[in-house]
C-alpha cells in the first residue's frame, strides 16, 4: 500500500543517497559554469601565490613554504565564503530557495550540496597551489606533510561555509559579492594569510587570534612547523565554535 | 450529507495571515478535492500567493491550519504527492532542462519518465539547452516539467502563464488539461479569467484576504444577473443607455451591444423600437463580468 505515511519509509536508501549525490554534483556544475565565480576562486590564489610566494621571494623556499601553508587557506576560504555567500544571497532573492523549500527535497540537502562542492574547489585550490609550490618555489615536504596539509587545507571549507552561508541569508544577491569581499579580503590580510604577521605592526598580530582565519592559517603553518607556537586545540576549538555559531544563526535567519 | 467525506488534498481551515499591519487573509476556508481544477481569482494583492504559499508550508498561518494531503505541508510524505510551479519562478540559469528534471525526479518514489515530462510539457529538444537561455515561454513550461515529474495527485500553478503571449498560453493550457484528464486535482491562481474559463471546474474568488465567491463556474457566473445583447439595429445606443434596467450601450464592429440586469424587457423594447432589428443574440455575462461585479459589491477594507 502506498499510503501516505509509508512512503517515506518505504523510501530505498540508496535513492535517498542519489539525491544527496546529484545535488551536490548539480551545484558544482552549476558554480563551475558560472566564470564569476570558477575563475576567480581557481585562479586568484594561484596568481597571488606565485607572485608573491615564488616571483617576489626569489627563491627562497622558506618564504614559499611559509606563503603555501597560508595561500591554500586563503583560497579555501575563497571559495567557501563565495559558493555559499553569493549563491544563497541570488538563491533567496530569486525564489530559486523558495521553490526548493517547497519540494519535497531530503533534509539538509541544500546545505550538504553547497558543503561539498565548497570541499571540491577546496581541493581545486590546494593542488593547484601544492603543484606550483613544489614545481616553481622550492617547496620541499615529506609526504605525511603534503597529506596532512592538504586535509587543514580542505578541511578550512567548513568554518568559512558557515560564515558564508550566514552572509548570505543576510545580503541581497547583488550586494552578497561586496559584503562577501568586505569580509574576506580584510580578514585574510589580519589574520597573516597574505604576510607573516611578522611583517605587520605589532597590533595586528596582538589582534590576529580573534579573526577565524588565523586560526586555520596557523594550523596550516603548524604542519611545516612554522606556526606561532599556540596548542592545537585552541586553533581547532575556535574554528569549531566558529563553524557551529554562524551555522545556528543561519539556520535560524533561514528558517523564517 | 455523505458519511465518509474523503480528505481534501489541499485545505485551509479558518487561516488568518498577516504582514505586519496588512492582512493577507482573513478567515479563509479553501478546499480542493481529488479530481477537481480549482481556480483561484483575485486582483493583485487579493491573497493568492499567499493562500499557495501557505498550502505549501513556505508560510505559516497566524490562525486557523493549512493541510496537504491531511498533514502539515511541510511534511516530506504530503510533498513528495505535490508538485509546483511557483510565480517568482526562478531557477539556476546554468544548468540544462534535463539536469533540472534529473535532479527534481529524484526527490520523488515515483517520477514519470523523462520522455512523459517531455512530452507533456511539450519540452521536445530542449532538455540540453541551459534553462537561461530558454525563452519565458519554454522556461514556463520547464517549470511545468518539474512540477509534474514527480507524478504528483495534486499540483499548484501559480499564475502560469502571466505575461505569456496566447499561442504559448494555450500550449500550456493543453499540458494541464491532460494532466487534470488524468486525475491529478489542480489549484491554479491567475488573474486571467480565461484562464479559469477554459480550465476549471470550480472557481474561488478572493478580494482583500476575504473568499467572496466560491462555487462551480456556473454558480459564480450566476451571482450576477447581468446579460449582455447584441443586435444589428439603427438605434442610438445613447438613447437605449438610458432605458431602465440597461447598465450599458455601446456600437461595436457596427453592431448594437446591450449589457442589462433585464435581458427579456430589454429585448421586447429593442424590438418593438426597431422593426428592421437582425441578429439579435442574448449571453449570459461571462466570468469577467461576474468577476468585477463581485469583487467591486466588496468595501476595501485596507483603504484606510
Amino acid at each position: 500500500m502506498d499510503t501516505v505515511a509509508g512512503s517515506t519509509l518505504d523510501r530505498p536508501r540508496h535513492r535517498l543517497l542519489r539525491s544527496y549525490v546529484l545535488e551536490a554534483k548539480y551545484e558544482f556544475l552549476r558554480l563551475l559554469r558560472t566564470p564569476m565565480f570558477s575563475l576567480p576562486t581557481l585562479l586568484f590564489p594561484a596568481m597571488f601565490y606565485l607572485l608573491f610566494g615564488v616571483l617576489l621571494n626569489r627563491g627562497n623556499p622558506a618564504a614559499a613554504t611559509y606563503l603555501f601553508a597560508t595561500y591554500g587557506v586563503f583560497g579555501v576560504m575563497g571559495a567557501a565564503l563565495f559558493g555559499f555567500g553569493v549563491t544563497v544571497a541570488m538563491d533567496r532573492e530569486q525564489g530559486f530557495l523558495m521553490l526548493k523549500r517547497a519540494l519535497p527535497m531530503p533534509p539538509g540537502s541544500y546545505v550538504a550540496a553547497k558543503m561539498a562542492m565548497a570541499v571540491m574547489f577546496g581541493v581545486f585550490v590546494a593542488l593547484l597551489l601544492a603543484l606550483l609550490g613544489a614545481w616553481a618555489g622550492g617547496v620541499s615536504l615529506r609526504s605525511p606533510q603534503w597529506a596532512l596539509l592538504l586535509l587543514v587545507h580542505v578541511a578550512g571549507a567548513l568554518p568559512f561555509s558557515a560564515i558564508g552561508l550566514y552572509l548570505g541569508t543576510l545580503a541581497s544577491g547583488s550586494a552578497a559579492p561586496a559584503v562577501v569581499n568586505l569580509v574576506y579580503l580584510p580578514l585574510s590580510l589580519l589574520s597573516g594569510l597574505w604576510l607573516p604577521l611578522e611583517m605587520l605592526p605589532g597590533v595586528f598580530g596582538t589582534l590576529a587570534p580573534l579573526w577565524p582565519p588565523y586560526h586555520a592559517g596557523q594550523l596550516a603553518l603548524k604542519v611545516v612547523g612554522m606556526d606561532a607556537g599556540q596548542p592545537v586545540w585552541l586553533h581547532v576549538g575556535m574554528l569549531a565554535l566558529v563553524t557551529a555559531g554562524f551555522f545556528l544563526l543561519a539556520r535560524t535567519r533561514l528558517a523564517r | 450529507m455523505h458519511a465518509v467525506q474523503p480528505i481534501p488534498l489541499a485545505q485551509l481551515r479558518g487561516v488568518v495571515k498577516r504582514f505586519g499591519a496588512v492582512t493577507a487573509l482573513e478567515r479563509v476556508d479553501l478546499e480542493l478535492h481529488a479530481g477537481q481544477v480549482l481556480a483561484l481569482l483575485g486582483a493583485n494583492g487579493a491573497g493568492k500567493s499567499t493562500a499557495i504559499s501557505l498550502l505549501l508550508g513556505l508560510l505559516e498561518p497566524d490562525e486557523g491550519e493549512a493541510l496537504l494531503l491531511g498533514s502539515p505541508p511541510r511534511t516530506l510524505a504530503a510533498r513528495q504527492q505535490a508538485g509546483v510551479m511557483l510565480q517568482s519562478g526562478a531557477i539556476a540559469d546554468t544548468l540544462r532542462v534535463g539536469e533540472l528534471l534529473d535532479l527534481t525526479r529524484s526527490y520523488y518514489p515515483n517520477p514519470r519518465s523523462m520522455e512523459e515530462c517531455t512530452a507533456i510539457a511539450g519540452l521536445e529538444g530542449l532538455l540540453g539547452r541551459r534553462y537561461g537561455r530558454l525563452s519565458g515561454g519554454q522556461q514556463r513550461r520547464a517549470q511545468l516539467a518539474l512540477a509534474i515529474c514527480g507524478r504528483p495527485r495534486v499540483l499548484f500553478l501559480d499564475e502560469p502563464t502571466t505575461g505569456l503571449d496566447i499561442e504559448v498560453r494555450q500550449s500550456l493550457w493543453r499540458g494541464v488539461r491532460e494532466l487534470a484528464a488524468g486525475g491529478t486535482s489542480i489549484l491554479l491562481t491567475t488573474h486571467y479569467l480565461e484562464e479559469a474559463e477554459v480550465l476549471a471546474d470550480r472557481v474561488v474568488v478572493l478580494a482583500h484576504g476575504r473568499v467572496v465567491a466560491d462555487g462551480s463556474l456556473e454558480e459564480v457566473r450566476a451571482r450576477v444577473s447581468q446579460r449582455r445583447i447584441r443586435c444589428a439595429s439603427a438605434l442610438d445606443p445613447a438613447e437605449v443607455a438610458r432605458w431602465p434596467g440597461v447598465r450599458s450601450a455601446t456600437r461595436q464592429d457596427g453592431r448594437l451591444e446591450v449589457v442589462t440586469d433585464d435581458a427579456e424587457d430589454v429585448a421586447r423594447r429593442l424590438l418593438a423600437r426597431d422593426p428592421g432589428l437582425t441578429g439579435l443574440d442574448v449571453s449570459r455575462a461571462g466570468l469577467a463580468e461576474a468577476f468585477l461585479e463581485i469583487t467591486r459589491e466588496q468595501p476595501s477594507q485596507e483603504a484606510a
